[in-house]
């Protein structure tokens, strides 16, 4: 295009050329991100549905508040927060464990559902390039997704702490202990950065797995994600009897950077917090998992622009 | 200025041949036809313009390698694949929404404007459309876009034939001006007849002719001879000859005879420009078992 403008200054095509400059690759990423949830209305149904499950199962318990309060109070401090927590941990694991299922699903059907139902051709007739589609797409497992746990689980809280003080209060008990012994603002952020950080980034290697094998398999991409890395922890474990492979994917799924298990923490706060920036940071799993996970996204990528609807 | 150049483009899959060595060279402002057979390999050539398919050879577009540069190719150019590429779940208030986010030189009320004009509502999607109207509410969102190469592969397939007659005249009424550049390929060759700059014949993935439309027209000659000048008329040694409802039909080159015109051809029977698709027929259609392929590939 440039070369051709250079070459007849005065054209009329000049106009044409100076109007994409003003375009900049935020636009097309944004568009990109906000036609997938168009698309796969899923994404926030799933969440928002078992978010109201969890809250219509939490309003049932609300007639047991007052008792179980009362025994509450007879505990320690440290026993009445970890009692107290108790159901927000629930209700942010569920989330959690949504948001990572809803994720996998999505990924393995992302780059593949385009090419079934041809609407490749479409998209490929767009000035939106293979990478930026793909980046697109890993958007939403990473960021979007955890997003939409967060606020979602932020709501159920936010609506049972409102109601948990009504009741406790219609019953003639202080609300207080609700207030005081949970760091809600606290435990927000330290939410919202465990869902970043570590359902997103931690977990990025396998949505960039999904990915590839999306764009990849011509049919059965379910299968192609799941059964060759089941396949090599076998073959390894047969071969050599050990299982490096499949105790690699388990702590990339369970643990967390720095080698710890998220499942042993007891309190809620102790378990966000498990992992400190500075640590994350010098864990050579967290990169060796981006960079493979940027080799899976190139791949994912090139794959697409070879692919013709199947 | 030219906006396609090809030499020597080459494409296999497996054994089969696609493309076998296709020159081409497309000027702005011309309407191009590309006529061929079922498998000739016109959407293979087609794709490796559209930068959706590797190929071997030279091939620029609007000075692009279009295989490098798909995306920014498309901000110059623009297609339509096939009536129903079109994202099934996709409202038609979020295709332009979605194109106009995405598309730097798209027109958002100008699309808005083409939709007026048909029985398209904004809140439906496009499984709730019918063929028709996913054909018309695409062919808004493309016009709407400020292109210089528009390729259309088999735009009006399956289409009725009301459909089919109102696509090619919004095209050439509302879109095509002098500074753009169409090149379609279709089986239904007698609605573009009339549409056509240029003409091109594609087989087993190569050009085998190619005229501009005044060439065509100047140079085929179809004589329905009369009974007793049949023999005569076979003596000029037309190019095709076809016998229909019990007269004949024969066609010629003008540039084989030597100082036959079109006065003494007259003299033979009612002559007339042919269509497309009889010169395709009597051009490809010659090549033994190519026949049937043929007379469907002209849409007869």
């Amino acid at each position: 295009m440039n070369t051709q403008s250079n070459a007849v200054p005065d054209s009329p095509l000049d106009e044409r050329v100076v109007a994409p400059a003003a375009m900049v690759a935020t636009r097309p990423f944004y568009w990109s991100v906000r036609r997938e949830l168009w698309e796969n209305r899923y994404l926030y149904i799933a969440p928002v549905g078992v978010g109201g499950l969890i809250l219509f199962a939490r309003l049932i318990s609300l007639a047991h508040l007052p008792s179980r309060m009362r025994t509450i109070l007879t505990l320690d401090p440290m026993a009445q927060r970890m009692a107290i927590e108790q159901h927000y941990m629930m209700t942010a694991g569920l989330l959690m464990l949504t948001a990572m299922l809803v994720g996998a699903f999505y990924c393995i059907e992302a780059l593949h559902g385009e090419r079934r139902d041809r609407s490749i051709l479409f998209w490929k007739s767009l000035p939106v390039s293979d990478l930026m589609t793909v980046l697109s797409k890993m958007a939403i497992p990473v960021v979007v997704l955890q997003l939409i746990a967060f606020v979602v689980t932020l709501a159920v809280q936010w609506i049972m702490l409102l109601l948990s003080s009504a009741v406790l209060l219609g019953s003639g008990m202080s609300a207080a202990m609700l207030w005081t012994r949970l760091p809600i603002v606290q435990m927000s952020a330290m939410l919202l950065y465990h869902l970043l950080i570590l359902h997103g980034l931690w977990h990025a290697p396998f949505y960039g797995w999904f990915l590839m094998v999306s764009s990849w398999a011509k049919r059965a991409p379910f299968l192609w994600a799941v059964v060759p890395p089941l396949a090599i922890g076998i073959a390894e474990k047969i071969a050599f009897n050990t299982s490096y492979f499949a105790s690699m994917l388990w702590t990339h799924v369970g643990g967390s950077p720095d080698g710890g298990s998220r499942a042993q923490s007891g309190s809620m706060s102790d378990m966000l917090g498990h992992f400190e920036p500075v640590k994350l940071l010098t864990a050579p799993g967290f990169w060796a998992g981006l960079a493979v996970t940027a080799i899976f996204l190139a791949a994912a990528a090139r794959l697409r622009r070879y692919r013709e609807p199947i | 200025m030219t906006v396609i150049e090809a030499r020597g483009l080459r494409k296999s899959f497996g054994a089969t041949v696609a493309l076998d060595g296709v020159d081409l060279r497309v000027e702005e402002g011309r309407i191009l036809g590309l006529i061929g057979p079922n498998g000739a390999g016109k959407t293979t050539a087609l794709n490796a313009i559209l930068g959706l398919t590797p190929y071997q050879g030279e091939l620029k577009v609007l000075g692009r390698d279009p295989w490098a540069e798909r995306d920014q190719l498309m901000r110059d150019a623009c297609f339509i694949a096939d009536v129903a590429v079109l994202p099934r779940w996709i409202r038609v208030s979020q295709a332009l929404e979605y194109v106009a986010g995405v598309h730097p030189r798209f027109d958002r009320a100008k699309a808005e404007g083409f939709l007026a004009k048909t029985n398209i509502r904004n809140t439906s999607k496009v499984r709730e459309l019918s063929k028709g109207m996913v054909a018309q509410l695409h062919l808004a969102l493309v016009m709407a876009i400020d292109a210089r190469l528009l390729v259309l592969d088999e735009p009006t397939l399956g289409l009725d034939i009301l459909y089919r007659k109102q696509f090619y005249d919004s095209l050439l009424n509302d879109y095509f001006d002098r500074s753009r550049t169409i090149i379609v390929t279709t089986h239904q060759v007698e609605e573009v007849q009339h549409v056509l700059t240029d003409l091109m014949f594609i087989d087993r993935g190569r050009i085998v002719f190619s005229c501009s439309m005044e060439e065509f027209e100047s140079r085929y000659l179809e004589v329905t001879a009369n009974p007793e000048q049949v023999a005569a008329a076979r003596a000029l040694q037309p190019i095709h000859e076809r016998p229909v409802l019990g007269r004949s039909i024969l066609l010629f080159d003008l540039m084989t005879l030597d100082k036959v015109d079109r006065q003494q051809l007259a003299a033979f029977g009612d002559v007339r420009t042919p269509s497309i698709a009889d010169l395709f027929v009597a051009m490809l259609g010659n090549k033994a078992g190519n026949q049937a392929r043929v007379t469907q590939g002209a849409g007869r």
